[in-house]
């Protein structure tokens, strides 16, 4: 069995005077796995992404992704640590829409220090991957939903993850789209990349996901491992 | 409270840094009208001001006490046009010598003869004294002084020696007349007490007149007292004219470079309140949606933003009014001393001039985008994004893009293409912190150029000058002809004496120019301590001379042309080599050397010779001092080393230009603050996708820089020109105001580096408004900004 690329380990998180959003949360995901994350509203999912995503801290506990702790990192090692480990997927896509797709894409790798000649043979390698090379020179306004995601999901793959967080990627698209993003997830995940997706879209968990968990109240009520046939 | 104040006050307290740096803003910005404005009313009407405020003289009488009588004065009192009269005030002319001293002048110096009047005290219908430091007297040995040129201070002592006893008076106060209707003040019985055997004091009156605007209508005024007691008992009769035209003089060098401040700076104002309001206006769109969805009325809408940039400009308002106040009163004191109008406050109407102005220029500037707001219709206010739409500057961003450049610093350069109207009212912001800067670094130059070129009034290290009597007129020598040709050996036999040349003065006529000229004759190789030359060239041979701008517009001459001196009947051509930078007596002096008047026989004053003098590198200079002093002293000359360390209507030039700049440069960078933090909030979703896709605090603070960089430099180099154009425009128009030209290069002030250092000077302008939202950009987390809608 391969080794943990994420450990969280007896991770809390509180909010001001509220509940724990995470209460005490343990959890392991290999290299390869594709694991989605399913709960009710305010079980804990996003926080849950957002501390391996290092856009937050842990009040207790640790993080540790691809040997890195993430809950010591500094801003500015935080920052290294999303160019360089992870890819990021949102559901409302946050394409920045007064740069064109292939300069969306490109916003990672040129961050990174990436020159653009390099940058652009990656990005061009990309889109044409995942079909929206046509629309290169577009701004994100003028694509459909799905569209918009596979340009979210080819920035995100730009600096060659480890790691692609996804936070509902099929929340805020038709059935259509949602069904093409679900095609997309599970493909990459077959070629080997590691996927760790919060979602309410049990097709997708279904679809694309060798694990599931459930989160509870800031707790894993449920922790499934699937067979690829099962799929 | 009502629905809308809870609106209002919601608003204001959930945009807290915006409302501070809102209140902040007008502050600085009141502060600065408040000083502009209170000094441009000091420099308008200032020896008015204080000539009415203290009930100066227009006429200042003597009259000869054995020719008049009481009964002669009292009906002067009552002639018409006569308005308020004082006196009669006994009054004497004495001379005195400085005593016991804590000026550091020399014991035994002897002082001009001074008018003594006694007076009871400082009141009066007329010529209300101001005391300016110390107390008035009240017994016998006190004399106050008028503070008007003397170098004594409180608790220094006069001495009379030309009076039986030789008695001492010490200085108890010193005060100011506006008028200066006499050099010291002493009580009536004092006076008697100094009044020498067998003489008389004169009777002093004092007399304002209805109309007494012009030399003719005090001339007039003149005429009809001195027909008013009998004939010849009118001995003197002093104008307040004169004195009126110096002051004045002083006044118009200050104002050109005032009101260039002062308009620069309510310029400012209004912009940066404008930007401000409008900004934090049109940031609140949304919210304007949303109240308008819940039942808000156009009107009411209207009023709550108009209200609610009303609160924190009213705030900094009031604090601009004090900080305004507190400002201008060191500065206007300064001012008051150059201007002779004594120490005032900023006048009240122009402390309600500015709030209001303030007030209302918030409330226009608000009004605008309020209205706009206010006619939103609920949907289209609720749709409007906090982010710019997408379509602006997009070209640019993409060809910035292509740029060989790390990727932050493209996206921050192509930042300001994204809303064009907010990045122009910015650039105009730095333009004119970049226009105050450079006009103030100019004016300042140009000011230590021109003082430099006063300064050449003393070009030698130790000069030797005729010895006062210091053991009394028996004791010391008076120099002759003969003195002076020895004195000019013993100083070139000196050791350590490097270079020398002598200086005198004689008095001459001009043929073509009424009344006797002043020339001044150089003996030896006067070319080291030539004047700053505003034309021309120094004179290097006999026949030619030098004039300062004040005799060339008296003659109507110029540079190559030739005049005429004429003494003892003969003549001498002079033909003017130069025109010199120099202010003395007028500009009316010429300067030639000795050999050109020999034609005219004209005798030089001894008293007047200097010996300008240079050391060798190395000499000890007090040792120097005295050996060419005990070498001097058969002569009646003394050696002195005196460099006058810096003059005072120049320092408060100096220290004013300095303080309105830096006035200028902070409301400057409120406004570049402000519209950075609008973009910064406004973006803050952006900064969270950048910094999720690994953007670095260092990268985002460069990028928030780098979005006002081009804007900083695209102002200096727009500010720089119009700064320098206003520096030719205001110190010429300073210096005609003092009668004179500029030499070349205090006006060619700006070099290339300068020039250079002053056009990034908007960038450090705009960087250093940037600062504070770049960290606050950088120190954003992350997962908040995503939250961000």
């Amino acid at each position: 069995m391969s080794t943990p690329i994420i450990t969280v380990r007896d991770v809390s998180k509180t909010y001001d005077e509220g509940p724990p959003a995470l209460a005490g949360l343990d959890l392991e995901v290999r290299a390869g796995e594709a694991l989605a994350v399913l709960g009710p509203s305010g079980s804990g999912k996003s926080t849950l992404l957002n501390l391996v995503a290092g856009l937050d801290k842990p009040s207790e506990g640790s993080v540790t992704v691809d040997g890195l702790r993430v809950d010591e990192m500094s801003e500015a090692g935080l920052a290294r640590y999303r160019r360089d480990r992870i890819g990021m997927v949102f559901q409302f896509f946050n394409l920045l829409d007064d740069l064109t797709v292939e300069d969306n894409v490109l916003l990672p790798a040129q961050l990174a220090g990436m020159s653009r000649p390099v940058a652009r043979r990656r990005a061009a390698e990309l889109l044409e991957r995942l079909g929206i090379d046509r629309h290169v020179r577009a701004f994100p306004g003028r694509l459909s939903g799905g569209e918009r995601q596979r340009v979210a999901v080819a920035r995100a793959l730009m600096n060659r993850p480890a790691l692609l967080l996804a936070d509902e990627p099929t929340g805020a698209l038709d059935s259509a789209s949602a069904a093409d993003v679900r095609e997309l997830l599970t493909g990459l995940n077959a070629d080997g990349q590691t996927i760790v997706l919060v979602t309410h879209d049990t097709a997708l968990a279904q679809a694309c996901a060798s694990r599931t968990i459930e989160l509870v109240d800031g707790r894993i009520a449920r922790d499934v491992l699937r067979t690829a046939a099962a799929r | 409270m009502s629905v809308l104040g809870k609106v209002v006050r919601a608003g204001v307290g959930r945009r807290r840094v915006q409302t501070l740096v809102m209140g902040l803003t007008t502050m600085m910005a009141v502060t600065a009208a408040v000083l502009g404005g209170g000094l441009l009313a000091a420099a308008d009407a200032s020896f008015d001001q204080g000539f009415a405020r203290q009930h100066g003289a227009h006429l200042t009488v003597q009259f000869d006490p054995a020719g008049t009588t009481d009964a002669d004065l009292a009906r002067t009192v009552h002639l018409p046009g006569v308005t308020a009269a004082a006196g009669p005030y006994p009054v004497l002319s004495l001379a005195s010598d400085v005593g016991a001293n804590t000026s550091r002048l020399p014991v035994g110096l002897h002082n001009p003869p001074m008018a003594f009047v006694a007076r009871d005290g400082t009141g009066g219908p007329v010529d209300d004294l101001v005391l300016t430091s110390g107390r008035w007297v009240d017994g016998p040995g006190q004399v106050v002084l008028s503070d008007h040129n003397t170098p004594l201070g409180v608790g220094d002592r006069l001495t009379l020696p030309a009076l039986p006893g030789a008695p001492a008076l010490t200085v108890v106060g010193l005060a100011r007349s506006v008028g200066q209707s006499a050099d010291a003040w002493v009580t009536p019985a004092e006076l008697a007490a100094l009044t020498a055997p067998g003489a008389a004091p004169g009777r002093e009156m004092l007399y304002r007149f209805a109309e007494a605007a012009t030399n003719a209508q005090v001339g007039a005024d003149r005429a009809a007292l001195a027909a008013a007691v009998p004939p010849g008992s009118m001995t003197s009769a002093a104008s307040y004219l004169p004195i009126k035209v110096t002051a004045d003089k002083n006044t118009a060098t200050f104002v050109p470079f005032v009101v260039a401040f002062a308009v620069i700076g309510l310029a400012m104002s209004v912009l940066i309140i404008g930007i401000v309001v409008s900004g934090a206006v049109g940031a609140s769109t949304r919210r304007i949606g949303i109240l308008k969805a819940l039942g808000f009325t156009p009107e009411q809408v209207v009023r709550a933003y108009v209200g609610q940039a009303l609160i924190p400009a009213t705030a900094g308002t009031v604090l601009g009014l004090v900080l305004g106040n507190l400002a201008a009163l060191p500065v206007l004191a300064r001012a008051g001393e150059a201007f002779g109008a004594g120490v005032r406050p900023v006048a009240p109407w122009i402390d309600l001039a500015v709030a209001a102005g303030a007030l209302a220029a918030t409330a226009g500037t608000a009004l605008v985008p309020a209205l706009r707001a206010g006619r939103l219709r609920t949907v289209e206010a609720l749709s409007v994004g906090r982010t710019p739409s997408a379509g602006r500057g997009r070209a640019v961003r993409q060809l910035l893009g292509r740029l060989p450049l790390p990727r932050a610093v493209s996206l921050g350069l192509a930042q300001p293409f994204a809303r064009p109207g907010r990045s122009a009212t910015m650039v105009a912001a730095v333009v004119l912190g970049s226009v105050g800067v450079t006009f103030g670094v100019g004016l300042a130059v140009s000011l230590n150029v021109v003082e430099d070129g006063m300064m050449r009034r003393y070009p030698g290290l130790v000069v030797a000058q005729p010895l006062p009597p210091i053991d009394g007129p028996a004791a010391t020598h008076l120099p002759d002809a003969a003195d002076l040709r020895a004195v000019a050996a013993k100083v070139a036999a000196q050791p350590g004496t490097g270079r020398s040349f002598t200086i005198g003065r004689s008095t001459v006529g001009v043929a073509g120019l009424a009344g006797p000229t002043t020339v001044v004759r150089y003996d030896g190789d006067s070319s080291w301590g030539a004047y700053r030359m505003v034309s021309g060239h120094w004179f290097d041979g006999p026949g030619q001379a030098v004039v300062a701008s004040g005799f060339l517009q008296a003659t109507g001459t110029h540079v190559g042309e030739t005049i005429t001196l004429t003494a003892n009947g003969r003549g001498a051509p002079l033909r003017i080599v130069g025109e010199d930078f120099d202010m003395d007596e007028s500009g009316m002096l010429i300067r030639t050397e000795s050999a050109s008047l020999a034609a005219l026989d004209a005798e030089v004053d001894p008293m007047s010779a200097e010996f300008q003098i240079d050391l060798k590198p190395g000499t000890d200079l007090n040792g120097y001092l005295d050996a060419l002093g005990a070498s001097l002293k058969p002569n009646g000359f003394g050696p002195g080393s005196y460099r006058p360390p810096f003059n005072p209507t120049i320092l408060s030039m100096d220290a004013l230009a300095a303080m309105l700049t830096a006035m200028l440069v902070a409301v400057a960078g409120l406004g570049v603050l402000n519209t950075v933090l609008l973009d910064t909030r406004e973006r803050v979703h952006d900064l969270g996708v950048y910094k999720a896709l690994g953007m670095s605090p260092r990268q985002t603070v460069a990028m928030v820089l780098t979005s006002v960089a081009g804007i900083g430099l695209l102002a200096g180099a727009v500010g720089v020109p119009l700064g320098v154009a206003l520096q030719r425009y205001v110190v010429p128009a300073m210096a005609q105001a003092a009668n004179t030209r500029l030499p070349a290069d205090a006006l060619a002030v700006y070099h290339l580096p300068t020039l250079v250092a002053l056009v990034l000077g908007g960038l450090v302008i705009a960087t250093a408004g940037a600062l504070l939202p770049a960290g606050w950009a950088a120190r954003t987390r992350t997962a908040t900004a995503l939250r961000t809608e």
